[in-house]
């Protein structure tokens, strides 16, 4: 099994496999077809780059979408 | 000159984009996106605002999201920084905004300095409109009705100032409106009156002072039929821009009679 760590995400601990990159964890909590903007220790990270951007131990992700608000 | 000339001549523009309608709508406090769909199409906005927040599956369990129900290619949409107290939050904000959209350059700025009014931090407002617009944003901002600090916003280069009526969420109306009337006068932006609009009356009296536009929330989700009170408001904004494009009749202190004396049955020849 590949070794562990641990992210922020959206400022909770959470673990996943070492070499998981952004798209992985999006897979996981976004629903399907949810349109969502990532800011990776706080800078915006380009929608092109969460396949390929690799989260290390540490990393603080913020996942977020639309919601109702005035 | 023909109405279609009339409407062209009464355009309504917001950052270089040309509206029909001047009531901007947000779409918080409804009970479902069904509602919030419905009133936004009954209140015929253009323009939808909408808060930026942490994806979470739990809260949601999936299904509809917000901008399925407002999509991009219908409605301009204009993301907002409610729930930012800093200068530095609202501009993170307003990034991941833009790239949520796809580059999207229209916010809505708003930080609250005060949780009992939620009156606008006006220092930390300047701070924001000044970062987003060197940012390239295309800045809506709300404010206080304060004349000399919305001169001083709209100094910074923002795209629209928004001052409140009341406060936010409140239904109070416009308490001041000799400061709305003296923003509108003085501005070179559009002005939008943001917050306490209870009521279609209240929306047409924004109107009559003026103003380029309102935007509301509350007074619609929080009506007891939000869909009849969103098609209220549509009428009222109509209602008031007319009222104020056409001119009220000067107010006197005594009567004048609207038919003629001349020709009374009983009178003397």
């Amino acid at each position: 099994m590949d070794a562990m760590m641990t992210v922020m995400l959206n400022g909770a601990p959470h673990p996943c496999g070492a070499g998981t990159s952004v798209a992985d964890v999006l897979r996981e909590i976004v629903p399907a077809g949810r349109r969502v903007a990532v800011e990776l220790n706080g800078e915006v990270l380009p929608r092109a780059e969460h396949a390929t951007r690799r989260l290390v131990q540490g990393d603080a992700l913020e996942v977020v979408q639309a919601i109702g608000g005035g | 000159m023909d109405r279609a000339t009339q409407d062209h001549a009464d355009a309504f523009i917001i950052a270089g984009r040309t509206y029909r309608s001047r009531l901007l709508t947000g779409t918080g406090k409804y009970t479902d996106l069904e509602q919030t769909r419905l009133a936004t199409e009954a209140a015929g906005a253009e323009i939808v605002t909408f808060a930026i927040r942490r994806t979470s599956l739990k809260a949601e369990g999936g299904g509809r999201g917000l901008l399925d129900v407002l999509p991009p290619d219908r409605y301009t949409l204009l993301p907002n920084t409610a729930g930012c107290h800093t200068a530095d939050e609202a501009v993170r904000t307003c990034r991941l905004a833009r790239e949520l959209l796809d580059g999207h350059k229209l916010v809505k700025l708003e930080i609250v300095g005060d949780p009992k009014t939620l009156y606008p931090d006006m220092l930390e407002t300047q701070r924001a409109a000044e970062m987003l617009v060197k940012d390239g944003f295309d800045v809506m901002v709300y404010t206080t009705d304060d004349p000399v600090g919305v001169k001083r916003l709209e100094d910074t280069g923002v795209a629209a100032v928004m001052p409140l009526g009341s406060p936010l969420g409140s239904g109070l109306g416009i308490q001041n409106p000799y400061n709305i009337v003296e923003i509108v006068e003085r501005s070179n932006v559009p002005v939008l009156v943001d917050a306490g609009i209870g009521t279609a009356s209240e929306a047409a009296h924004a109107m009559e002072l003026g103003c380029d536009g309102v935007l509301m929330n509350s007074a619609i989700a929080h009506a007891k039929d939000p869909i009849r009170m969103a098609r209220a408001m549509k009428h009222a904004m109509i209602a008031g821009r007319e009222a104020y494009l056409a001119g009220r009749m000067p107010r006197k202190r005594y009567a004048s009679a609207s038919s003629p004396l001349d020709g009374v049955i009983a009178g003397t020849p």
